[in-house]
């Protein structure tokens, strides 16, 4: 089997070293539970507890408000204290549920399921998905239950399981490749089953052999999925240029994975879908990799959503060499700088990253000279830098004629220019602008 | 919170690489060529290679700080200019004639037009043409070994043989910095190694220039004659011009295909502009030719735009 991947791209260093060989430890978080009632994509959920409320583990606190929209459940017992607008990772006051953990993990009853995964119809299965309040856990947060919900099911062929973990110093997935295997490939099953037509493929980078290893055990007895190993690179893991290097389809901005028979999945939803489906637990934790050279102790840990990142960055170990000039959160590519740590982990936190220098600040923009790395690194195969150019001159109609739409910010970019350029920035915030005036 | 972050949008990483670093880069590859001319051409060529660079890098630094700009001679591409027009030098040129050359390729062609990245055509090129429009008697003027002899390719072209070995390591008339092939095609190595520039350019360039040639040497009568090729390819600075001029980044195209449409026009013109078959015109053409393809760079650039990742694709009905 060959190594698959797309045109373009970046190397940078993938720090992945300080947390790969760390196994995933459970943290029982002792402060207050902080849940975002908007952790999604889609309209915010609707709280269904108020002020004084006891609350056990897995009970459902907030309600999905549509379709597009997910449920979101306790992951501690104890008290609500209240309802308030609190900062989260995207840097905007978003309105939570404040929980006071008792520390007591009194638990609400888990329905296992005890019939056989053959004889649940596809209905049954997409609403275990949508009751556990399962959205995508790449960072998106797309609700998984719209995801397996397409116009034509018929047309799926194939189902991907993105292993690439193309970001550098993240090790979630890594870890729940080599330590979950069997329940991601079960995961994996239970989407096949509503697609009986399609493959399962699960794609991981070739810098991940132990998980290539891993992942190759677990799926002995499934003639429906295979492995596919692709090459290390950045952003291999991006949506379209992870289906362009597994099935040779192209999709545009404009269209849906599933216009052309495919839908992608996160390493961790898919042991989301399997404890939802088996053992009837709804989304309650996820796997967050606290690293970061800032780190004392780099870990990864399986922490419960709500946690706040100052409770997992002391469980780390604190900081050394005093405090880091950046916090991320998420990976250095696409992950979002927080200046605060009393955030939340939510559903698509993957991880907290402590830089001890910010590699941007260093350094300031001067002139373009035009050497064209941005265009080959570009996995949109657009020109970055003249996109950027006219963005500054605010010349959106040019900028959107020459496909400045299609750029999926993934900043490879900025990261390759010498002129230091903030390229994806510009880009993303014309982007953002012309997305919004759309929509009025 | 004990003290505040920093906060920016992502990405958070950059690479190494800085305008700086690459023109450091660019100036190591030019070394074996610049050691090689003043090997050959003695202490002159080391003084026209000092002073051209010490006039653009005071030429930008004055114009800057009189101006009130940024200060960019920390970038390091005054002195790819001065050296890249020293090398297109004779090594007799009075001092003067390269202050004067440095001068309007940092001023006028760089500075002016708004400094690094604004220039559209290539400031060390454009000074030589200005120096050979001016001062065509000194800027032809070629000896080697205190003697006045005419170019290799002057030679080829008034029916002579030429020493091919000598054209390869350098020892003949020329430019300082144009006369060793070796000596370009090893300071070429490493820049395509360090990946600062694209091979789509020199191989479209030197391709399209040596499949014009056999073609003329073959319709000429010549025959298959190789060594006929090897005289054209390491003569006339073509690869210095190839190499080094004709992948300056500002005035070249930045799409892929773009790159190779460049190159070959580059070719094409070269080998029109060196005209073979007449002995009345010039026999190296390679600067003329660059500095015509820069101006084509914004159309070229208009027609080759990269078809965008997933443009035009089809849904599954």
């Amino acid at each position: 089997m060959g190594l698959v991947t797309f045109k373009g791209g970046i190397h940078p260093y993938e720090g992945k070293e300080l947390t790969m060989d760390q196994p995933i430890e459970i943290y029982l978080p002792t402060g207050e539970m902080v849940y975002p009632l908007s952790q999604h994509i889609g309209a915010p959920a609707k709280p269904l507890v108020k002020k004084g409320d006891h609350v056990l583990v897995g009970q459902k606190i907030a309600e999905a408000a549509g379709f597009v929209s997910a449920h979101i459940h306790a992951s501690v017992s104890g008290t609500v204290i209240k309802t308030e607008p609190r900062l989260t990772a995207n840097g905007n006051k978003t309105e939570s549920i404040i929980i006071e953990n008792d520390g007591a993990y009194e638990t609400i009853e888990f329905e296992k399921r005890t019939n056989p995964l053959e004889d649940m119809s596809r209905e049954e299965i997409v609403a275990a998905i949508q009751e556990a309040g399962i959205v995508g856990m790449g960072g998106a947060g797309f609700p998984t239950h719209v995801k397996l919900s397409p116009k034509n099911p018929d047309l799926i062929d194939c189902i991907i399981v993105n292993g690439s973990e193309c970001e550098p110093y993240l090790t979630s997935d890594y870890r729940r490749m080599l330590e979950e295997p069997e329940s991601v490939v079960q995961g994996l099953e239970v989407v096949l089953k509503l697609f009986p037509k399609a493959t399962g493929i699960i794609a991981i980078e070739n810098n991940k052999p132990k998980a290539i290893e891993r992942m190759k055990e677990a799926i002995a007895d499934h003639p429906n999925i295979r492995i596919q190993i692709m090459k290390t690179k950045y952003p291999e893991g991006a949506e379209r240029q992870l289906i362009y290097a597994n099935t040779k389809r192209y999709i545009n901005s404009t269209m849906l994975p599933s216009d052309v028979g495919c839908i992608v999945h996160n390493i961790d939803t898919m042991v989301a879908i399997y404890e939802a489906v088996y053992l009837g637990m709804p989304l309650i934790d996820r796997i967050v990799t606290v690293t970061g050279h800032a780190i004392a102790t780099p870990k990864n840990f399986k922490a419960l959503l709500g946690t706040s990142f100052q409770e997992l960055i002391a469980a780390a170990g604190g900081f050394v060499n005093g405090e880091p000039e950046k916090i991320i959160a998420g990976g250095p590519m696409m992950g979002k700088a927080v200046f605060d740590t009393h955030i939340p982990i939510v559903k698509g936190s993957s991880a907290i990253l402590c830089m001890q220098e910010d590699e941007v600040t260093m350094y300031e923009p001067s002139n373009c000279i035009r050497c064209g790395r941005c265009v080959s690194v570009c996995p949109g195969r657009v020109i970055p830098s003249k996109l950027a150019s006219l963005a500054e001159h605010g010349k959106l109609d040019a900028f959107v004629e020459q496909d400045g739409m299609e750029c999926c910010e993934c900043g490879c970019c900025s990261y390759v220019c010498p002129a230091k350029r903030h390229l994806t920035q510009t880009i993303a915030a014309t982007r953002k602008s012309i997305l919004a005036s759309r929509k009025k | 919170m004990a003290e505040k972050k920093k906060i920016s949008s992502s990405p958070h990483i950059r690479q190494e690489d800085s305008t700086a670093s690459i023109m450091l880069d660019v100036i190591i590859a030019l070394l074996p060529t610049t050691i090689m001319g003043i090997f050959n051409f003695g202490l002159s060529a080391f003084l026209l290679i000092l002073i051209c660079i010490v006039t653009c890098v005071g030429a930008e630094y004055l114009f800057e700080f009189f101006m009130k700009r940024k200060v960019t001679i920390g970038d390091f591409s005054a002195v790819v200019t001065g050296l890249l027009l020293a090398l297109n030098l004779p090594p007799s040129l009075p001092w003067w004639m390269a202050v004067l050359g440095s001068l309007f390729a940092i001023l006028l062609v760089k500075q002016i037009f708004g400094g690094i990245g604004q220039n559209f055509v290539n400031p060390a090129l454009a000074a030589r043409c200005f120096l050979l429009l001016s001062f065509a008697k000194a800027m032809t003027n070629f000896t080697y070994d205190a003697v006045t002899t005419a170019t290799p390719l002057a030679l080829l072209k008034s029916g002579e043989s030429v020493d091919l070995l000598r054209m390869f390591l350098g020892s003949t008339a020329g430019t300082i910095g144009e006369t060793s092939t070796a000596a370009l095609l090893l300071g070429g190595a490493y820049l395509l190694f360090k990946r600062i520039i694209d091979i789509r350019i020199p191989a479209a360039y030197i391709g399209t220039f040596a499949i014009c040639i056999m073609i003329y040497a073959l319709a000429s009568g010549r025959g298959w004659d190789l060594s006929f090729l090897a005289a054209h390819l390491c003569g006339g600075g073509l690869m210095l011009g190839a190499i080094y001029m004709a992948t300056d980044y500002v005035t070249s195209p930045i799409t892929p295909n773009g790159r190779w449409v460049y190159g070959v026009i580059l070719g094409l013109l070269t080998f029109v502009l060196r005209s073979p078959w007449n002995p009345t015109t010039a026999a190296e053409g390679v600067s003329y030719s660059i500095l015509c393809g820069n101006l084509l760079v914004p159309i070229i650039e208009r027609f080759t735009v990269p078809k965008s990742f997933g443009k035009g694709a089809v849904k599954y009905e």
